[in-house]
Parts: C-alpha cells; structure tokens; sequence
C-alpha cells in the first residue's frame, strides 16, 4: 500500500517545485501553445528556424549579460560593443586587408578587450558598472562610427559564414548552441564560474575568502565582451555587412532575458538555461505578435508588460517560499 | 495573577510550509514588567515577536490586548496599539541623519514642508531619554555600530510604545552602553511600560527581567521567575545540562617544551588605527584580545588576515613573513579568519553551504581553471557532518542555517583550507549556547592539534573562559598582557578603559 502511495506524493512534490523554480520554461511552452492554436503559421519549420536566426544575437548577448548579472554587475555597452567588434573585423579585412579569418579573430578580440576596459574601470577604477558601462556604450558607438565615417563595411567570406547556413541549419543557431554550452560551463564548471556567483552573492565575502574579486570582475566583463562581439559578427554575417547602428538598444533586450530568465539584479542567481528561456520568450512574443500582424509599436508595449509580468511574479514566488 | 495582561499571545502556532516554527506558546507582556523570552537560536523567538509586532500572522490561537482579541496585519496595527520593535538588524538609513531616521515616517510640517527645527527638537527628546549625546544632524552611517544601534532605541522609545519588544538590543553594546540601557529600562518599566526581551547573555537576565519564558524548537519549555540560576535557564534551554560553558583544556599544550611560535606581529602600525603592536603565539595557544569597541582590536585583526593595509610592521607566520594585504598569501601560510559581521562578511547568504564552505579552496583545488566539483563537495560534506552542521541538504541556501550553523560553516571553510591560525573576531556573536560550546570545542580541538587561534571577543566571561593569555587594547594601543591566571574581570577592564565612566 505505502509503495504505491509514497512515490505518487514525491512526484507530487517534484512537479510542484519544478513549476516554481522554471516560471520563464512555463511561461515559454504556454505561449507557443496559444500561438500555434492561434495562428496555423506558427509551428512551421521555417518559422521555428526563424525564430531561432533572430534569437541567437539576443541570447549570445545575453549569456554575456549573465555573467556579469551573476557577478553583481550590469553592462549597458554590449550592443555597442557588439557593432564595434563586427565593424572592427570588416575594417581589418577591407582596408586593412587581413585575411578573413584574422579579420574574425579581430572582431572577437576588439570585444574583448571592450569589456576588459569596462573591467578595470569598475573594478580597479571603483567606477559603478553602470556608469562604466554606460561611458563604454557611447564610446564603442563613437568608434563604429568614426572607423566606418557612417557607412557600412561589407563583412568577410568567414563573417558571413555565420550567418549563412550549414546543410539545412542556419549557422546562427549552430553558433547559438556552442555559445550556450561554453557559456554554461564556464558558469557551472570553473573556478572563475562559481567565484562569480560569490563576488555577485557577497564580495566582500568572497575576498575575505581568498577569491581575487577584482581580477575576477575583469574576466566577468571582458568575457561580455568577448560574447558581445561574437553577437555582432553573428547579426554582421547575416546582413554581409557590418552596420554602425547595429545592435543599437540591444542591451536592454540582453538584460530582458537575463531577468526574465531568473537572475537576479543584485547579483549571485542566474542561469545560462534560464537566460536562453528568457530569449526567447522575449522572441516568440515578437514573432508571434508579428504573426498576428500586431504593430511593432504594440509590440513594445506588449513586450515591456511581459518584462513587469515576469520580473514581478519571480519576486512574488521568493517572497512567499522565504516568508 | 489578577492583573490583566497588555499583550498575550495566546496558544499561538505558525507554520511555513511543512516546516512548523512555534506550536502552542503562551506568553504575556504585564505593564511594569518584563518578559525575558529565552530560547536557542531556531527555537522560535523572532517568529513569536513578529507575530506581536504584526510581521507574521499567527495560524493558530489569538493575539489579545487589553483583553481584547485582536489581529495585526501589518506593523503599523501593532504600533498603533503602543507595540513597538527594536530588530536585532538595523533598520536605519545611512545616509539620512539621525534627526530623519529618528523621525522617519512621521516626520513634522509646516506648510508642506519638513519643519526641521520641530524635527530636530524631537529627535533631540528621543535621544535624551537612553542619554545619547550626539549632534542630531549627524549621518547616521557615521555612527559606529553600537551609537547606530542607540538610535535605533531612540526611535522606538519616541513612539510612546507601550510595549517594547527588544530583540538581542545588547549583542553589540559594550559593558557601559548596556548599562545605560538598562537604565532606561528601569525607568520604562517605573512608567508602567511592559517589555519583551531577548539577549543571549544570560547574566543580563537576573538584572534586567522579571519572568522567563523558555522556549524549545518552538514549543513552551517553562515559564520561571528571572532570579533562576544560569544553570538553570541553560539546563531548561538545551534540555541538557551543559557540564562547562567554557570547556578550555587551558595549559594543555602550553605546557609542553615545543612552544614553536607560529604567528609573530611585531611593530605593526596603522594610521588612526592601531599603533605599534607586538605579540607572539605559539601552537596550542589561544590568545584573547580584549578591549572596548573601537580599541582597534578589529582593525588589527583585519591587517594581520591581509584584509586592510597596514603602515608599517611585520606579520610572520612560522618564520616567513606575509606581503601587506594580501589575503591570498596569508590564507597561504595558513592564516584562516572569522570575521566579525557573519552576513555582512563572513557568507554568501543565497550560496548554498557547499558553495560556502569551498569557497578558500576553490582555486587551490582546481586544475585548468575547473573547480574539482567532486571532491569539494566531499570536503564539505565530511566537514558538515564532523561540526554537526545541522541543515537539511548541503545545497541549502546557507542563508536559511540558524547563527550557529552558519558560523561553524565559517570555522568549516577554513578546516577545509587546513588554515593553521585562526583570527576570531567575536566568534560567539548571535550564536545560541549550546553552538557556542560546541564552538569553544572546536577551538580546543584546534588548539590540540598545534593550531593557534587568536581571539577578538566583546564578551568577557569569553575571553576569560577560553584564553590562554589575554592582550587588552585601549585606543589602538597595547594597554597590556595578562595570563589566565591572573585575569579577572576587574583586570581586565582597568586596562581597557582608564576612565571606564566617560567611555561611551
């Protein structure tokens, strides 16, 4: 009697605190639901193939976003950064003439370094993320423009092989998936993934605690950075070119996903698994508001409650489970 | 007894979720008096006061004032009825000054606007009745952590309350500012205030209370008059008899011929800190600091730990000296600290204990960068068990541990780390009896096996139970050395405060 009973009870149990702890999935799989019953053209492959495309640069954004979200930060450059990196790689290879290859490694690397100047200036220059950050948004814009002179820079061959496909999938998602994998060890599997949280929980615990906050805070932006540019070479090798308005505004997207994904803004939570949900939540909704021809003005209003919506019901779920 | 009751929780119950925090409790808060609640960490006693200050709904039995059942939604329906709450965390706002926090909420106008004279003339009243003479206008983040805490009473009082819960007011007050508290609550309690009291100091509840209540993982133990002995109270609390509250095997190791010193400071001066410290300590010893707060002794721990800068001086740890600020390298010589604000420095709240107690020995474990997930749990887990680290699983927030817990998990970290000098700064703080032993074992244990500890402690019943010699700082300096044997309370104070009286 009790062996059939028990079992029943836990999976009971488990399910309940599944729900809880993976609102954004819920959320997620609600909304495909009601649009596939709302509109036939939702779960069709191309479809589902172009949300994918249009969700790899938000989500390669925003696992960048992540870490430094985890570490108790934020980056409001890494749309900025994402168009420098990308006009950076078309520089190298059309006027500098590097080989393309090179001029993709350049790309990456100009992101990095980015992110290691937002770094030191809030680690060793004791600058706030936001501020720094905030400096390095118009910074990286200003350099994608004086670089381009406000024009766009056609991308090379391996620029936009990124954008292309491989077979039948499109490059972006391959992309998107290597990026979420790398990121998600780099958070769960090394020391500088799991100091992350710490630095983000309590820092002044962690350095008590023999953890090297600031150079670990320097990692967690240049490794934002570094995602950030490969964001930018990914939208660049879609369009074949690299655009200096490019990625404008995305950070607040980034910073979307990341929060409805779970994170926390005062730092020590999040998941790269919860962030990717988080994109794509915010993706679907785009997509499918599309789909039912709603205006993007709609779009944004309706995109700006759902932040609200997830954000508050996650502060409601903690407060009850603490209370 | 006829008389009637200002506020009585009544057979009251709480659950939270599966787990149930208080079944069944009576307790009553007469006008005049004052109700001691004493309990272990965990037993249930902040639950209890914010179901009086309208924090918590109680889900069994009733809250009844005056005779009157009544229900408290929210903390400004026990205000209202004069119940008012000094919380063991302050909830002050640094950055106001005193003037605004002691006013906030309720702040005067005049034509719309904040009459500031008004403000300050009450605040002013409010800081006359605990006699805390400081200018109102000061921010409060400029206070020290007892003069914020002294205002926190402040407010409080002003609010006319009736009834004054007061939650482990004392934990961070030295000997003359819980006088001077007690002071004040005599005069309460003379204008027919009623009170409720918590303190992990047992010698203050003869002095200050009337009736005990003890409380046991949420259930009612006793109800006891305050005179009861200390043993007693113990006996009651932890449902066992504590043998020794301070279990120090004093002399043990210091007897032996190898006295290896292990730690060494010597001419060790920071600017506005502490001046030109020296002192040794050999394996098996324990060295207790003592000193009234803002001596330095916490500074000097901090330096000695890596943690803050130092001028000038040198750090040695068994003959090798330590570069300035550095924690890693003292972690690597063998230097473990406990800091003195657990939360605030010692944890990382959400992080679960496992994550905790790694933390020192994340990286030195790690290869190619990737942290040794298997055997830092194992630690931690072997760890969790040999310190009686009671959770549910180790990947628990730790935020959720009792004190106690959550301080051995600190003590744990550096096991982990195999650190060989342990810095203690107020070790015991807002931990409950039974862990504080426990605690004091683990030192023992330390001590035993050639560690040395040093000891910062504002509790001298502590520091003269557990040490084995006894540096007291007075004004950043070392006033001077005492062995166990000579210690004694009185000692130990005429070092620390040339003029006690005008030590505030």
């Amino acid at each position: 009697m009790s062996t059939t009973t028990l079992p029943a009870v836990r999976r009971g149990f488990d399910y309940k605190k599944f729900l809880a702890n993976n609102g954004a999935l819920v959320g997620l799989v609600v909304l495909c639901i009601a649009l596939f019953i709302a509109t036939p053209d939702f779960l069709t492959g191309q479809n589902l193939l172009n949300i994918g495309i249009q969700v790899s640069t938000v989500a390669v954004l925003a696992f960048g976003m992540t870490f430094v979200i985890v570490a108790g930060g934020i980056d409001l450059s890494v749309g900025a950064v994402a168009a420098l990196a990308a006009m950076v790689s078309s520089w190298l290879f059309v006027s500098a003439g590097l080989p393309g290859w090179l001029a993709l490694v350049g790309g990456l690397v100009a992101g990095l370094l980015a992110g290691m100047v937002n770094g030191l200036a809030n680690a060793y220059g004791k600058l706030p993320s936001f501020i720094a950050t905030l400096a390095m948004l118009s910074v990286a814009r200003g350099l994608t423009l004086v670089i381009s002179d406000g024009r766009p820079i056609s991308t090379p061959a391996e620029v936009s092989f990124l954008g292309g496909n491989l077979g039948p999938v499109p490059m972006p998602i391959v992309v998107l998936l290597v990026a979420a994998l790398v990121a998600s060890f780099v958070l769960n599997r090394t020391v500088i993934g799991r100091s992350m949280y710490a630095v983000g929980g309590n820092a002044e615990a962690a350095r008590l605690s023999g953890l090297p906050v600031k150079r670990i805070l320097v990692t967690v932006f240049a490794l934002a950075g570094l995602f950030a540019g490969l964001a930018g070479l990914l939208l660049a090798g879609r369009l074949d070119s690299a655009q200096p308005q490019a990625a404008a505004g995305y950070e607040l997207d980034a910073i979307a996903a990341v929060v409805i994904g779970g994170a926390s803004l005062s730092g020590g939570l999040g998941k790269i698994s919860g962030t990717l949900v988080g994109a794509l939540v915010l993706v679907v909704i785009r997509n499918g508001l599309n789909l039912l021809n709603v205006t993007s003005f709609w779009q944004q209003v309706v995109i700006g409650l759902v932040i609200a919506l997830a954000v508050g019901v996650d502060v409601l779920r903690r407060k009850t489970r603490n209370g | 007894m006829s008389e009637q009751p200002l506020v009585t929780l009544q057979n009251v119950g709480k659950t939270f979720g599966p787990v149930t925090v208080i079944k069944d409790v009576t307790v009553s808060v007469y006008a005049g008096k004052v109700q001691v609640l004493l309990g272990e960490n965990g037993a249930g006693k902040s639950t209890l006061i914010k179901m009086m200050a309208g924090v918590y709904q109680p889900d069994a039995g009733r809250i009844v004032v005056d005779g009157n059942t009544v229900t408290l939604p929210t903390t400004r329906a026990a205000e209202a009825l004069g119940i008012a709450t000094i919380h063991q965390e302050l909830n002050l706002v640094p950055t106001m000054s005193i003037a605004e926090n002691v006013m906030l909420g309720r702040m005067p106008t005049k034509h719309g606007m904040v009459d500031r004279s008004a403000m300050r003339n009450r605040a002013r009243a409010a800081l006359a009745l605990i006699g805390l003479d400081v200018d109102v206008d000061t921010l409060v983040g400029e206070l020290g952590i007892a003069r914020q805490q002294l205002v926190e009473i402040a407010k409080a009082l002003s609010i006319n309350a009736r009834i004054l819960i007061l939650d482990e007011p004392t934990a961070a007050l030295t000997r003359h500012e819980t006088e001077s508290l007690f002071a004040v609550m005599a005069d309460l309690r003379s204008r027919g205030v009623g009170m409720l009291f918590i303190s992990h100091h047992l010698d203050e509840i003869a002095e200050v209370g009337d009736t005990v209540t003890v409380l046991r993982d949420g259930e009612f133990v006793a109800e006891v008059p305050a005179s009861t002995p200390e043993d007693e109270l113990v006996r009651l609390m932890v449902g066992r008899s504590i043998e020794e509250q301070y279990p120090r095997n004093a002399g043990g190791a210091a007897e032996t011929t190898e006295t290896a010193e292990i730690l060494a400071v010597e001419h060790l001066s920071s600017s506005g800190r502490f001046t030109d410290i020296n002192f040794t300590v050999r394996a098996g010893e324990v060295v207790g600091i003592a000193g009234l707060v803002g001596a330095g002794r916490t500074e000097l721990i901090r330096a000695i730990a890596g943690a803050d800068h130092y001028d000038s001086g040198t750090v040695t740890v068994r003959g090798r000296a330590l570069p300035k600020a550095n924690i890693k390298a003292a972690i690597k010589a063998g230097i473990g600290h406990v800091p003195e604000d657990r939360k605030g420095q010692g944890l990382v709240l959400d992080a679960s204990v496992n994550d905790n107690l790694g933390y020192a020995t994340l990286a030195s474990t790690a290869k190619l960068g990737l942290a040794d997930f298997a055997g830092q749990r194992s630690r931690a887990q072997a760890v969790a068990t040999k310190l009686r680290i009671r959770m549910h699983t180790i990947d628990q927030a730790i935020g959720a541990l009792s004190g106690g817990n959550q301080q051995k998990a600190v003590f744990g970290r550096w096991i982990i780390a195999a650190s060989t000098v342990l810095l203690l700064d107020e070790p015991t703080r807002g931990v409950d009896v039974g862990a504080k032993v426990e605690i004091y074992e683990l030192m023992n244990a330390i001590t035993a096996a050639g560690g040395a500890i040093v000891m910062v402690s504002s509790e001298l019943p502590e520091i003269l139970g557990m040490s084995d010699r006894i540096l007291v700082m007075r004004d950043g300096l070392l006033a001077g050395e005492l062995t166990a044997a000579e210690a004694t309370q009185d000692a130990v104070m005429t070092l620390a405060a040339r003029d006690v009286a005008d030590e505030n």
